[in-house]
């Protein structure tokens, strides 16, 4: 077992990807010689050529359309939006084509190829360089949606992610590319996209998160058991689309409680989702109102640090909605 | 010194039987189109977009294209060109009928949104533009490969504004992809002349600013457009890169059917048209090079009638898609529900 970081569990996972399957390539802003301006590409040019690790162009809508070309021809395209704030160029292709070439050629043409996008606040990055935006992706039939928050489960998914026939949307909270390592196993391990992980075991209520929310989560977890004799179960969701509804139920079922997590804007976030299914499918096993705690409804978050700190969920507000919700 | 008195398609390494096989597949492509007009007033067909006019631009640059290896992104007046290519009458018919075997979509997408896996053709969508990038991936694929492989995409002169267009001439001029975009210039974006839409008059002249060459020939002469797409197809082999090829053609038809173009057209303007036809145009050049005879044009038009016909008879005799696979095939491994990993009734549900 290696520990590393997050940051580091993707560099690894693309790069024993790349060992293993020639097709994969890699393609977006500053990737080769660089290494990606957060460097998770970093060495992969110097080991696999220019060709295979690609400096484009600053043309997100060209990074994302000619990985769909590539993947219709036969390659396995990893594409790198530099930042999710950027990915809007690419939003037709990815949204109208990439999702939609499976059903429109009725099954002749396949897009496997993933999309990573470093995403979310904390890191001073202000309204363009913080979105969560998954939530444009998991209402988009078509593709499939991933947001790790740990080193193991990155890499894992990561694997799995490039593997998969479809086209996936590879979520990375950029806030937790060097947070913490981890054991991460070695060998070949892939984690299967489409299923949760339950954190930590818990009765008196079901957290559901993803992503940096995961280790907030498991912190005010930590709080509540200790302060408040409350055993919360933190369900890591890891996958958004397609949703683990079995882990998300069968956790309901026994607590009886869901609180919903997401750095996202509220509003017609993906948390609305969750809380829908679990309305419509456990209602009988409810014992509360399903809660969301998520971003406020602001276009993106604002810089100075106050208000960034304002906009952010962190394990305080994480046990302030649990108290809330276990008490009734 | 002697000059070469050989026919024009000589000089261009084309046989007899080439330019009488293109000038077939001209005739070919059009009946199918006509077709589909009468059936879309029969009621058969929800709408039609053609490519009447474009045919001679589209056979000439397909011909010069490898069937099986080489690929195609084509635009939704792409007709010739994806029958250049190898979809036969029957399989266009077929995708505009929207029958169960269509082979672009089964009978998912409109008429006129080309596609097909067999040919190396990749199925194209609505929003205009996109299938440049589509196939600028391709020839990156192959590039990536070492492949000997080619693609060719094409589009109208209003998407050539799109600037998914330029991201994509750009992409391919910095690494010289093996990529051949086809700008089929018919003068009109729907409603809107070419003047209030492309700055400076040339889709050609834009190529210059992603160091490849642009080239312009006029969409009437066959062999003309030919050439530059053979040129432009060596040029992509020998690691060149691309070239883009603006062929000035016609649009014999409204928009769409959908669409009537005298409400923003001179009458005598359209009346003009049919002098710029490509069909009469290459007939003529066959026939002053003695390879077309007036049997010969009989035989091939009857030829082409009957397999219109025969066609349009199979296509309509095939079944039509069911609804109990509509919602298949959308991801490559069925996911119930489409986004969630059970179907509804897994919990609850029923007793309720």
């Amino acid at each position: 077992m290696a520990e590393l970081n997050i940051l580091e569990a993707i560099r690894s996972g693309m790069d024993e990807e790349m060992a293993r399957d020639d097709r994969v390539m890699i393609l977006g802003e500053d990737v080769g010689k660089k290494g990606g301006v957060f460097g998770a590409t970093e060495g992969l040019w110097a080991k696999y050529g220019d060709k295979r690790v690609l400096d484009t162009p600053l043309t997100e809508g060209m990074i994302a359309g000619a990985a769909m070309g590539a993947a219709v021809y036969g390659l396995r395209p990893i594409a790198e939006m530099q930042f999710a704030d950027f990915v809007y160029p690419a939003f037709n292709q990815i949204v109208s084509e990439i999702s939609r070439l499976h059903y429109r050629s009725n099954g002749a043409f396949g897009v496997p190829l993933v999309i990573r996008m470093p995403y979310g606040g904390g890191v001073h990055g202000a309204l363009y360089h913080s979105q969560s935006n998954e939530g444009y992706f998991t209402s988009t039939v078509g593709l499939k949606v991933v947001a790790p928050g740990t080193p193991a489960d990155a890499k894992g998914l990561l694997k799995a992610a490039i593997r998969d026939p479809d086209p996936v949307m590879f979520f990375e909270h950029k806030k937790t590319y060097r947070l913490f390592k981890a054991e991460v196993p070695d060998g070949d391990t892939v984690v299967p996209i489409g299923k949760a992980d339950v954190a930590r075991p818990g009765k008196h209520l079901s957290i559901f998160c993803y992503g940096f929310m995961r280790t907030c989560a498991l912190e005010a977890a930590e709080t509540l058991a200790r302060e408040d004799g409350v055993e919360a179960e933190v369900v890591d969701l890891r996958t958004l689309r397609p949703l683990d509804l079995d882990t998300v139920l069968g956790s309901v079922a026994k607590t009886g409680k869901a609180l919903v997590v997401h750095e996202a804007n509220r509003f017609g976030g993906f948390g609305g989702e969750i809380a829908a299914e679990i309305a419509e499918r456990a209602f009988e096993s409810l014992d509360g109102p399903v809660t969301r705690l998520a971003g406020p409804d602001v276009p993106a978050v604002p810089y100075h640090h106050a208000l960034e700190d304002w906009f952010m969920i962190g394990p305080a507000r994480i046990v302030e909605a649990a108290r809330t919700l276990a008490a009734y | 010194m002697a000059t070469d008195t050989r026919p024009r398609h000589a000089e261009l390494g084309l046989s007899d039987d080439d330019v009488l096989g293109m000038y077939r597949a001209m005739l070919l492509a059009r009946a199918v189109d006509e077709r589909m007009w009468l059936m879309q007033r029969a009621g058969k067909i929800a709408f039609i977009i053609s490519g009447q006019g474009h045919e001679g631009a589209q056979v000439a640059t397909s011909w010069a294209m490898r069937k099986g290896t080489d690929w195609m992104a084509p635009f939704y007046r792409s007709i010739a060109s994806a029958m250049t290519f190898g979809m036969s009458a029957e399989d266009i018919i077929t995708a505009h009928l929207a029958k169960r075997d269509d082979v672009s979509s089964g009978g998912r997408q409109m008429p006129g949104h080309y596609g097909g896996a067999p040919y190396n053709i990749v199925s194209l969508s609505s929003p205009v533009g996109t299938q440049v990038l589509h196939a600028v991936g391709i020839a990156m694929g192959a590039w990536v490969r070492g492949d000997d492989v080619v693609t060719m995409t094409q589009f109208g002169e209003g998407t050539s504004n799109q600037g998914e267009i330029h991201e994509a001439m750009n992409f391919a001029g910095v690494h010289h992809l093996p990529v051949i975009f086809v700008c089929e210039n018919n003068g009109y974006a729907i409603s809107v002349p070419l003047e209030r839409q492309v700055a400076g008059g040339s889709v050609a002249a834009r190529a210059a600013g992603y160091g490849m060459p642009g080239v312009t020939v006029d969409g009437g002469d066959v062999l003309g457009c030919y050439a530059a797409a053979r040129e432009a197809h060596e040029r992509a082999r020998r690691g060149e890169g691309p070239t883009l090829i603006e062929a000035n053609v016609v649009r014999l038809t409204s928009h769409s059917s959908d669409d009537d173009q005298r409400r923003y057209r001179d009458p005598a303007e359209v009346e003009g048209l049919k002098a710029r036809d490509p069909i009469p145009a290459f007939g003529a050049e066959l026939r002053a090079a003695g390879v077309l005879t007036d049997e010969r044009e009989e035989q091939l038009r009857a030829e082409v009638k009957a397999e219109v016909n025969d066609a349009s008879k199979r296509a309509e005799a095939r079944p039509e898609p069911t609804t109990d696979d509509a919602h298949e095939r959308v991801y490559a491994e069925p996911i119930p529900g489409g986004g969630t990993a059970v179907p509804l009734s897994h919990i609850g549900g029923e007793e309720h």
